[in-house]
Parts: structure tokens; sequence; C-alpha cells
């Protein structure tokens, strides 16, 4: 029995647990269906979006904010942090614009989420 | 330079919505004035999810949110005074702005307050101890983090758990910093059940319930603070005080409503908002002045700000049509509501949104609408949290039998 997980579907909050030993696998304290696909996902493969910001040149400000195209593997959010570290775009970028494809493997890309002009060009 | 018809005070969520709500209704003689070098307010370092899911039926951060209304604002060329800061409004609706060209005066007919929040400071709570660097008001470290690139601290304390505190307290994990803990002086959390889950347990970050911060340590730089629980009086209990060693503590203790170019025109203020009294037009005591947003209540979802951004554009549409002026009901709260806004309502109005607040969290609750002494409406609720805007739609129906004075009540049975 893995330690109960709380339910982020409604405001009411529920302490589910996932019994992982049975086929298919059995849900405890889930007041409803959603509540039971969410902490079976979680069970099975927590994902989050990450939201960040990267290095920018040539713009106003020098953090572009970006964004991951789909959640990734919650064990890579910080593995993900350390490639965004070392990554250094240019102006202008557009907000929506793919900034690397494939950025975090399984086709999600790397997308920027504010729209920023070059200032430093003449 | 001629005088503008309006002037929008604040480029935020709401000031962008009741600005582009104008220019779609043909109305052009409008001057925004933004503090800032750019437009969008807040919502510029507000670089997590959420924002949209009610208006966009799509999850944006908070830059492309704003981004979504600045491009569909530029098509109206539209008369935006960037690093302009308003000194000065009067009751008669004169206002002073400087900018990098020096100061002006303009006399607007029409203000509209979208001046956003402030956040909650040291000085409100008067926490003991040193006058120590490495104190923040989260809202102050994310700005610095998601827009200039600062990291401000390594080993970080966070004191309040509204969602402000929680979001930072994952986004400083994970840009290498060390949050040791999480204190609330409430026995029950302010924050979303998602960023409790998605903020700290992600990342095995502690809350302490029914926890406050009674003393900061260190000269000049924050290396502790004390931590103690708090009784159910939220007096501290000496015996339970602990050291813990950080450099850096952050505040999340709550917003409010900015109210001083507000105060200065004279508005009449709500003590329980802490923002101007207002009509269902979003018209404060001053003929003329209309506030929004987080200037006007806190809100937690930028999509009712923007609403009422465009709502206020919708009234000052109508007041340049028709200067016919009905008498307003007031509208009064009672019972375990925190506040209700707004405070009245004109007689013969056609619609009527009510937003409220609850004091405590309640499971079950009831709603009372009376109207002209007789109880006109029973809405039972359930799960109802401090931390919760909610919002009633009055029918039509209803408004229009009431000509004296509303109240509504919310009680636990």
């Amino acid at each position: 029995m893995n330690k109960p997980i709380t339910c982020i579907i409604c405001p009411k909050g529920c302490q589910i647990t996932v019994n992982a030993e049975t086929s298919p696998w059995i849900t405890e304290g889930n007041a409803c269906a959603r509540g039971a696909a969410y902490a079976i996902q979680e069970t099975a493969d927590p994902r989050r979006t990450l939201t960040a910001t990267v290095a920018i040149l040539g713009a106003a400000i020098p953090r572009c904010p970006v964004v991951t195209s789909a959640p990734i593997p919650k064990g890579e959010l910080l593995s993900t942090m350390d490639k965004l570290n070392h990554l250094t775009i240019h102006a202008p970028v557009n907000a929506g614009d793919v900034l690397v494809e494939n950025f975090a493997g399984e086709g999600i890309h790397l997308v920027a989420t504010r729209t920023l002009e070059n200032t430093h060009a003449a | 330079m001629t005088d503008p018809k309006i002037v929008i005070i604040g480029g935020g969520s709401a000031g962008l919505a009741c600005a582009l709500a104008l220019y779609q209704k043909g109305i052009s003689d409008v001057v925004i004035l933004e503090k800032e070098d750019e437009l969008g307010g807040i919502l510029n370092q507000c670089i997590h999810t959420g924002f949209g899911l009610t208006r966009f039926k799509q999850e944006y951060t908070g830059p492309h949110y704003a981004q979504r209304f600045i491009d569909d604002i530029m098509p109206y060329h539209p008369d935006i005074r960037l690093g302009a800061t308003v000194l000065e409004l009067h009751p008669d609706k004169t206002l002073i702005y400087s900018d990098r060209t020096g100061c002006h005066t303009l006399h607007p007919q029409i203000v509209v307050l979208a001046l956003g929040a402030r956040e909650r400071t040291r000085g409100n709570i008067g926490i003991p101890g040193d006058r120590s660097i490495g104190v923040w008001t989260a809202g102050s470290a994310q700005r610095y983090l998601n827009i200039d690139g600062y990291l401000v601290g390594r080993k970080v304390f966070i004191l309040g758990s509204g969602d402000i505190g929680l979001i930072m307290a994952r986004r400083m994990t994970l840009s290498g910093a060390t949050v040791v803990g999480v204190a609330e002086l409430l026995p029950y959390s302010n924050g979303l059940t998602r960023n409790l889950v998605q903020c700290l347990d992600d990342f095995n970050i502690p809350l302490h319930l029914s926890t406050t911060i009674t003393a900061i340590h260190g000269k000049p730089r924050v290396n502790a603070i004390t931590l103690c629980t708090v009784d159910a009086n939220r007096r501290p209990i000496p015996e339970t005080a602990q050291r813990v060693e950080v450099d850096t503590v952050l505040l999340s203790i709550g917003l409010l409503p900015d109210q001083v170019l507000g105060e200065q025109a004279g508005l009449l203020m709500d003590p329980r908002t802490r923002g101007p009294v207002v009509d269902d037009h979003l018209m404060t005591s001053v003929d003329g002045i209309y506030a929004c947003g987080n200037a006007l209540h806190i809100h937690d979802l930028v999509d009712w700000v923007s609403l009422e951004g465009e709502k206020v554009a919708q009234a000052i549409a109508e007041s340049l049509q028709s200067e016919a002026k009905a008498t307003r009901i007031p509208i009064t709260a009672k019972g375990k509501l925190a506040y209700i806004l707004p405070q009245s309502v004109h007689d013969g109005a056609s619609h009527l949104t009510l937003n409220y607040r609850v004091t405590q969290p309640m499971e079950k609750a009831v709603i009372r609408l009376v109207g002209d002494g007789e109880v006109v409406l029973t809405l039972p609720k359930t799960r109802l949290h401090p931390s919760e805007m909610q919002r009633i739609e009055i029918p039509h129906a209803l408004l229009s039998k009431i000509h004296y004075n509303w109240s509504v009540e919310l009680s636990d049975e």
C-alpha cells in the first residue's frame, strides 16, 4: 500500500490510497470516479507542467518566462531546471513560440510565455 | 496637450480589460497611465500556469494571459503612457502624474482606479527582533526572481500559507534554494489544495499550522528565526519556541487594495474590503471615479478581475449615453460574511452580481437574501473557505421588487 494521495480535483481534498498489488488497482478514500483516476495517474506516472525563466539577450529584461508544452515526469523537474540554467535565448520572442523542440523528450517542447521585443536593434 | 475624457490608472489585468472593452465599444478618448515600463502589471511576474481557465478555457501563465489583452488592444492605437506614476488625485478628478519628461496635469471627466494591491509587510504585523536584511514580501522576491533573475536567498522560511507564498516555495526550490518550512498562524491553510500538493508536498516542505514567527535574528543579514506554536486565541506559547536557522524570510501574509489615491480623492472606504465603497456600476462615492480589480477588493482569480474591468467599461458607456440617475439601495453584510460587494445597487437595475467572502471555513452554510425586510432567497452552500471569493447572481425578477434595502446574511444552518 502506497502513502495516501491528496486529491486536487476539487476543494474537498480526499485522502486516497491506491492498492497497486491488485489488478486492476483499487482506490480507497475517494468520493468520486475522477478522484480515483487522479490517484491512479499520480501513482503510475506523476507529472507536472514546469514553468521557469531562461536567460534572454537583447530584450528589456534579462529573463524570459517559459513553460513545458505538456506535463513532464515529476522526477525530472530538477534535472530539467538544470538544462534550463544552461540555455540562453535571443530577442525577439513571441508568447507561444517554441524555443527548443523536444526539450524534455517525448515530443515535449519548451515554449516562451511572454512577448519580448529586441530593444537593442538599431 | 488636450485633456482625455477618461483616464485609467493602471495597465494591469483590470486596466487592460477596461481599456480594451472601451475601445471595442467605440470609446477611444482614453489614456492609460502605467507606472512600470511595460503593460501587464503583476501578471508579468506570475510565471506559473493557472490563469484564464474560466475566460479562455485554457491554462495560461500570467505573462501570456496579459499578452492576450495587449495583442487585442494594440490595433486600436491606444494612448498608453508608461513609466507614469500618479502622484495626486483630487475629488474633482484633476490628477497629476510624473514620468521621465516631468510632471503633467490632466482634467478627465472619468477616472478608473485599476491600481491593484499592495502586500502586507513586516510592519503591518509587527514581528519583533532585529531589523535584518533578508526579510522580503513574497511578491518582491517573486519579482526579483522572475523578472530580474535574482534569487533573494538560499535557506528560506515562509510566513503565511497564501498561494503566493506556496508558489514561491516551489519556485525558489526549483531555483536552487532550500525552503525549510511554511508557517500559518491560523489552524487551516489559506492556499488551494492544488498548491499545497504541488508546491509543498512535492518537495517535502513542511507546513506548520497554528504557528508563527515571534522573532527575527541576525545583523546585518537574517541568520535565524524563532518559531512558536500559538493557542486558540492566536497567542504564542513560549514553551514551544524553537530557533530555526535561515538566511531569508518571505512574508505571504495578505494583500490590501492600493488606497492611497482613493483616499486623496476623498472616496468613502469599506473597512471590510479595505477598498472603496461602490455601487453596482462599480462607481465609488465620488461621481465619475470607478474602481475595479484588486484596487477594489482582493481577488483570487484573474478572470474575475478582467470581468470587473469590463463591467466598468460598460458602466462608463451607459453613463456617456444618459445622465439619468436612479436612487441606490444599500446592501449590507450580516452574520459570518467577511464582506459583500457592491455595497449598493441602483433601483431598477437589470442585473446584479454579488461578491462575498466568509470569515471562517464552513462545511455547510446558508445564505439568506433579505429584501425590504423579507427573506426573498435562500441558498444552501457547502465548503466555503475564506480564501475563495464567492459570487451570487441575483435574478432580475427579484431585483425589480426591492426598493429600500438589501441585506445578505450567512449562517451555519
